[in-house]
């Protein structure tokens, strides 16, 4: 792996891989500097393997603000335009609340209720780059 | 305390008397406010037991007096008969008197009491007399206070309460497949139950591991641009959380209203009946139809 930058805080979240899968599970607050050092980690993982897929687990998290909401878009964002799908897994209810009140309805993210079944979403409409080869624009955004 | 006390100076030793007279004629006040229709009525049981209920509120009103707080609606002396006072409130409520009415029962109650205090006072001035049943007319007043306010607050708790069991009642989740649940709501949607909609629907969700989360609004009457943002929002929360959601039971009407307001539903999946709704959420599923209900189910 590259060498990283000097700025970046201590890991605090670790991006564990399963095959072509990267796996993060969050832990209780999320502050702004973790935040910003799992977005380089994910984002340097899928560049560095062929990672085709990203869960974010949020299952332990029981306070949400806006800022989680963004960097949880930014991550998925980030991902897609290294041909990776991101699914965030494990939403509390009071989190759900929370967010839509907050207005973000996060519409670009994919869901889903646990780890397991983000893993199984993720095989069944695996990433564009990974059905076919350099064709992305035959992706499709449909979840049904 | 001290300082209150000699700053009301007269009033608390008048008050301070008819404390003391009350609790020297409050077998004879007793016996009289028995046969009153506000305890009669109440304790039917036995003309004893109805005394005794009189005797609880004149120990409580002599209490108050001699504390020299007539005028206090809060007096600790008040705590012991507040139960009783909301009980015969409440009862005599039940027999179609309005608050006035019973307000007035228990002006009438003065009436003997301000006799047996006439009576108790018969040797001492007229000034003293004046103040007496200045203080006892007070004293009075405030006990109505006290019934009124206990039947009020009645009133309230048990709105209170409906308003709770109505919440709960009308928003039950069903469970209709594995990993399908469905709301049926009824009645309008405002914000209080939209919200405990939208939480019960989440708490399914998670309860039952459902990837699908069918809405109903059959029974709902009109569709308002409220209304919809509520919907929105429960589709959104149940989407975060990783469930699909379905809003079914869109009748022409409503969805030519929907049209009309201009309100963009955005990707809701939208269906007409709780049927097609099911039916959308098994195909999502992989559930297999055989060739019958293949024809009766899925007939879009």
């Amino acid at each position: 792996m590259t060498e990283q930058p000097g700025w970046l805080p201590q890991a605090h979240v670790p991006v564990l891989r399963l095959d072509d899968v990267l796996l993060v599970a969050i832990q209780g607050d999320l502050r702004d500097e973790n935040a910003e050092r799992l977005q380089y980690d994910v984002l340097q993982h899928i560049a560095d393997s062929p990672a085709t897929g990203v869960v974010i687990d949020i299952s332990s998290v029981e306070v949400v603000d806006s800022f989680l909401g963004r960097v949880l878009a930014e991550i998925a964002a980030g991902a897609e335009l290294l041909a990776a799908r991101t699914v965030v897994a494990g939403m509390r209810p009071t989190v759900a609340i929370t967010l839509v009140e907050l207005g973000l309805t996060l519409t670009g993210l994919r869901t889903a209720l646990d780890v397991q079944s983000a893993l199984r979403m993720l095989r069944e409409h695996p990433a564009p780059a990974a059905r076919e080869h350099g064709e992305r624009g035959a992706y499709d955004y449909d979840r049904s | 305390m001290r300082v209150s006390e000699q700053q009301i100076g007269d009033e608390w030793s008048s008050a301070g008397q008819v404390g003391q007279a009350l609790r020297h004629r409050r077998e004879q006040i007793a016996q009289r406010w028995a046969d009153t229709p506000l305890f009669r009525t109440v304790f039917t049981v036995s003309r004893d037991e109805a005394v005794e209920a009189c005797k609880a509120v004149l120990d409580a009103l002599a209490e108050v007096a001699e504390a020299g707080r007539v005028e206090d609606v809060d007096a600790p002396g008040f705590f012991v008969v507040r139960e009783q006072l909301a009980r015969m409130s409440a009862s005599r409520a039940r027999t179609g008197l309005s608050p006035a009415q019973i307000a007035g029962e228990v002006a009438a109650l003065r009436s003997s009491a301000v006799e047996h205090l006439t009576a108790e006072f018969e040797q001492e001035p007229a000034a003293v007399v004046h103040g007496a049943l200045l203080a006892l007319t007070m004293l009075m007043g405030t006990l109505r206070l006290v019934v009124m306010e206990t039947a009020l607050s009645d009133g309230a708790e048990l709105i209170n309460r409906q308003r709770q069991q109505l919440l709960e009642v009308a928003t039950p989740v069903i469970k209709l497949w594995d990993g399908v649940v469905a709301v049926p709501l009824i009645g309008t949607l405002d914000s209080a139950r939209s919200q405990v909609v939208m939480e019960s629907l989440l708490e399914a969700i998670v309860a039952q591991q459902a990837q699908y989360a069918i809405l109903d609004i059959t029974g709902v009457p009109t569709v308002d641009s409220l209304v919809a943002q509520h919907l929105m929002k429960t589709v959104a929360a149940a989407r975060l959380m990783g469930a699909e959601c379905v809003v079914s039971g869109v009748r022409p009407a409503i969805a030519q209203t929907i049209v009309q307001l201009g309100l963009d539903l955005g990707g809701v999946v939208t269906r007409a009946t709780l049927a097609d709704a099911l039916a959308f959420a098994l195909r999502g599923l992989g559930v297999g139809f055989g060739p019958t209900s293949h024809q009766g189910v899925v007939a879009r």
